[in-house]
């Protein structure tokens, strides 16, 4: 993101041009006002009294659970990496991982494409009571993850379902599916829930975006004759960089710590053809006592997150320059 | 992002400060022999009246109509007769008490009288970390053993180091029976099926007129258990189940009869006799058609039985799955409610046994029976209720006599929930036929059994 150059402090201006500085002037270790010093780390420090207490020490605590075969109540039994090694050798696992890399399309691509259309759409065409319409499409935003998944467990349901239904009505009965129930489409049923949720978001950041971006660039760009594809991939779409990475990061991030959705609607089934890193987590650390096992997976799924979002920033920044 | 080195530092050190506590879950007490010490002493049988002024502290999972009531009234019949006690009830549903239990367990807090699920994941995790006292003592005292049939209590027992599932000392008591048996729709039914032969041809026929011969919905998992198990009580002993779930020694789930039970409930999914697109349907919207006239069975648990009634009258009756044979002792999977356990940190044993008793009783199981619970203990006759409900209990005293119960098989291991669960809607979907299925859960279950 390119951040506005920064504006100096008149008082740096005007120190440069007076070395008589107001304090510790004689100091052999003078230095301008603003220049770090030891100080700064005294303010820091409430700030980051919080984050050790709430983040750094359980993450070493889960660290350190993960080096053990432990239950939650009897004494662990030290395993060292073992662990982290099954989190690859486990074909179970691998799988799990495999699918929340799929829910990524639906999580995070497919919410950022089709909220870069309708953003390229806005940007060209004035509606009438944008306001209204982005709130619409935003809501799903806002209503709880659990309550979605409940909602959409019943419009999958094969006999009574609102999708089957519909495709019933419309004389289109022979789509109907055991939407949740097939192994083969349960995985992008819930995905789809995913870009529902998401796409809203998408949109919005990217719609702000443009609205961002200065109307003579768009003028310029007609002068020169260019069409609607033209125009989107030569302005909107390089102005745009800054939000798609910020939309693409927090998209990548929710789909794989999805556990919410897959824990409601199918638990991981059928079979475990949605069985996901974050479910198992869950179901390890709290339903089969396996709280070493959970830990390393957790950390390996903090691991991949921090390296897919890092690269997503990374690329952006880059072409940014 | 930028790290300075003395951050970093600070920053790992805390992280390791976090990670230097020591082995997790304590250093391994002799906690074993002191719950063997434990339930080998004999104690007089306790009167809370002269306990003094003492608070009770119970979590428990009493939370849905008539569970809900019947534990208030017993509560205030406790507190009525011994007014020394205060009972601090803390209800909790089910998924929630279970995820929460080890932790209030082994904190420094933790309640006098907990209800921990009976099988490995919980009572045993409980067991094998020392958190729960032995009650033999008591069931001496009080004299338990008479109350309920073998199995029931079996199936509350571990060995002091939660090795041996089945046997061993005594961790708790239950309320209430359970059973996992076969609703039919009356209008449609005139005659139950006596054998396990007429039954199916009762499911073609009704697939021939149409209708749906089995409501059945798998989405949530855990359903498919119970209706392969209901099949396996048919075609296993119930010495070969009650084997596995306890893993005794030379159990084994790949044999001929655990795989007959999977073909003959892979055939049934086959020939179109469960709802269509089962593994794609809530158990609720099931039984919820079932309900409404849809399908001629239902197989399912006693827990149903106050929505069903309710929903459909008179329309609607409860059988054992029938046997091979007419008139054959009756095996059906079954088990029974939470025990109610007491704690190794209660400072008032005492009092929460006699507690445990009250709530077990004969007046109790009355008091059970008035709220349209299923008593696991004896019953007086006259509390036994008419229509559906009576139905159950007769086919609870059927089974009690006859001990035909199986308990649920994803008690057997701490991870056999997973495993089976997952591996049924493969069977049922197709996707693994009935040797790969036994094979594969086989695999799973020698993974525990093998390290034990």
């Amino acid at each position: 993101m390119s951040a506005p150059a920064s504006i100096s402090p008149p008082a740096l201006a005007g120190a440069e041009a007076a070395p008589d500085w107001p304090l510790g002037g004689t100091r052999s270790d003078a230095r301008p006002p603003g220049e770090p010093r030891r100080v700064g780390y005294l303010y820091l420090l409430p700030a980051f009294a919080v984050f050790a207490a709430f983040v750094l020490v359980p993450l070493g605590h889960a660290f350190w659970l993960s080096l053990w075969e432990w239950d939650g109540v009897s004494p662990g039994t030290w395993v060292g990496l073992d662990n982290y090694s099954d989190v690859v050798s486990d074909p179970a696992l691998r799988r799990a991982f495999m699918h929340a890399l799929v829910l990524i399309v639906f999580y995070a691509l497919l919410p950022v494409a089709i909220g870069l259309l309708l953003a390229g759409l806005l940007a060209r065409v004035r509606v009438r009571g944008l306001a209204f319409f982005r709130t619409v499409l935003f809501l799903p935003q806002v209503v709880a993850m659990v309550v979605v998944a409940v909602m959409w467990r019943m419009i999958y349901d094969p006999q009574n379902g609102a999708l089957n239904e519909l495709l019933r009505t419309v004389g289109l009965g022979s789509l109907a599916q055991s939407w949740l129930g097939d192994f083969d489409l349960a995985l992008p049923a819930v995905g789809l829930v995913g870009t529902w949720v998401w796409y809203g978001l998408a949109m919005v950041l990217l719609t702000a975006g443009v609205q961002k971006i200065p109307p003579s660039l768009f003028d310029a760009a007609r002068v020169d004759g260019a069409g609607m594809v033209r125009e989107f991939f030569a302005v909107t779409l390089p102005a745009l960089r800054g939000e798609i990475a910020v939309a693409l990061t927090l998209t990548t991030i929710a789909a794989l710590r999805n556990f919410d959705l897959v824990y409601i609607t199918t638990k991981g089934g059928p079979g475990d053809a949605t069985s996901v890193p974050a479910f198992q987590v869950y179901s390890r650390a709290f339903e089969s006592g396996q709280v070493g096992s959970a830990a390393a997976l957790g950390l390996s799924l903090t691991a991949v997150i921090f390296a897919i979002s890092f690269t997503i920033n990374r690329i952006a920044e880059r072409g940014g320059r | 992002m930028r790290w300075s080195i003395p951050g970093t530092v600070v920053a790992v050190s805390l992280v390791l400060l976090g990670a230097g506590c020591g082995s997790p879950g304590g250093d391994s007490a002799d906690t074993a022999e002191k719950a063997d010490n434990e339930a080998a002493k004999t104690v007089a049988k306790p009167d809370p009246s002269q306990a003094g002024d003492v608070t009770l502290t119970v979590w428990d999972q009493e939370v849905r109509g008539g569970q809900a009531a019947q534990i208030k009234r017993l509560n205030a019949a406790f507190q009525e007769k011994y007014p020394n006690v205060t009972i601090e009830r803390v209800a909790k549903s089910f998924e929630d008490l279970n995820k929460t239990l080890k932790l209030a367990v082994s904190g420094a807090k933790a309640p006098d009288v907990v209800q921990a699920n009976q099988g490995r994941p919980v009572m045993g995790t409980l067991v094998k970390g020392g958190l729960l006292k032995p009650l033999d003592p008591y069931a001496e005292a009080f004299d338990w053993g008479d109350r309920y049939s073998p199995l029931l209590l079996d199936l509350n027992r571990f060995s002091s180091d939660a090795a041996e599932f089945g046997g061993g000392n005594l961790y708790g008591l239950s309320q209430m029976g359970e059973i996992v048996g076969v609703f039919y729709n009356k209008k449609k039914v005139t005659e139950p099926p006596k054998t396990l032969e007429e039954f199916e041809q009762s499911l073609a026929e009704a697939k021939q007129e149409g209708d749906i011969p089995i409501q059945f919905g798998n989405l949530d998992k855990w359903p498919g258990i119970h209706e392969y198990e209901t099949v396996l009580g048919q075609t296993a002993t119930k010495a070969q189940v009650r084997d596995l779930v306890f893993a005794r020694d030379g159990a084994s789930f790949d044999t001929p009869e655990f795989q007959a039970a999977a073909e003959k409930i892979q055939g049934w999914a086959d020939a179109g006799y469960f709802t269509p697109d089962f593994n794609g349907t809530g158990y609720d919207p099931a039984w919820q058609q079932f309900a409404k006239g849809k399908g001629r069975y239902l197989i399912a648990g006693t827990w149903l039985v106050a929505d069903l009634a309710k929903a459909m009258g008179d329309d609607v009756g409860f059988m054992l799955v029938p046997g091979s044979a007419p008139g054959a002792d009756p095996v059906a999977l079954g088990g029974e409610s939470l025990a109610f356990a007491v704690t190794s940190k209660s400072e008032q044993p005492d009092v929460a046994a006699a507690y445990i008793d009250f709530l077990t009783n004969g007046e109790a199981a009355t008091v059970l029976a008035e709220t349209g619970n299923l008593p696991a203990m004896p019953v007086d006759a006259a509390a036994i209720p008419d229509g559906l409900p009576g139905e159950v209990f007769a086919a609870w005293e059927t089974l009690s006599e006859s001990d035909g119960l199986i308990p649920y098989l994803d008690y057997a291991t701490p991870t056999f929930y997973d495993d089976l669960s997952g591996a049924i809607q493969q069977l049922l979907a197709g996707r693994q036929d009935p040797a790969e299925f036994t094979g594969g859960v086989e695999s799973a279950f020698r993974k525990f059994a093998d390290a034990q």
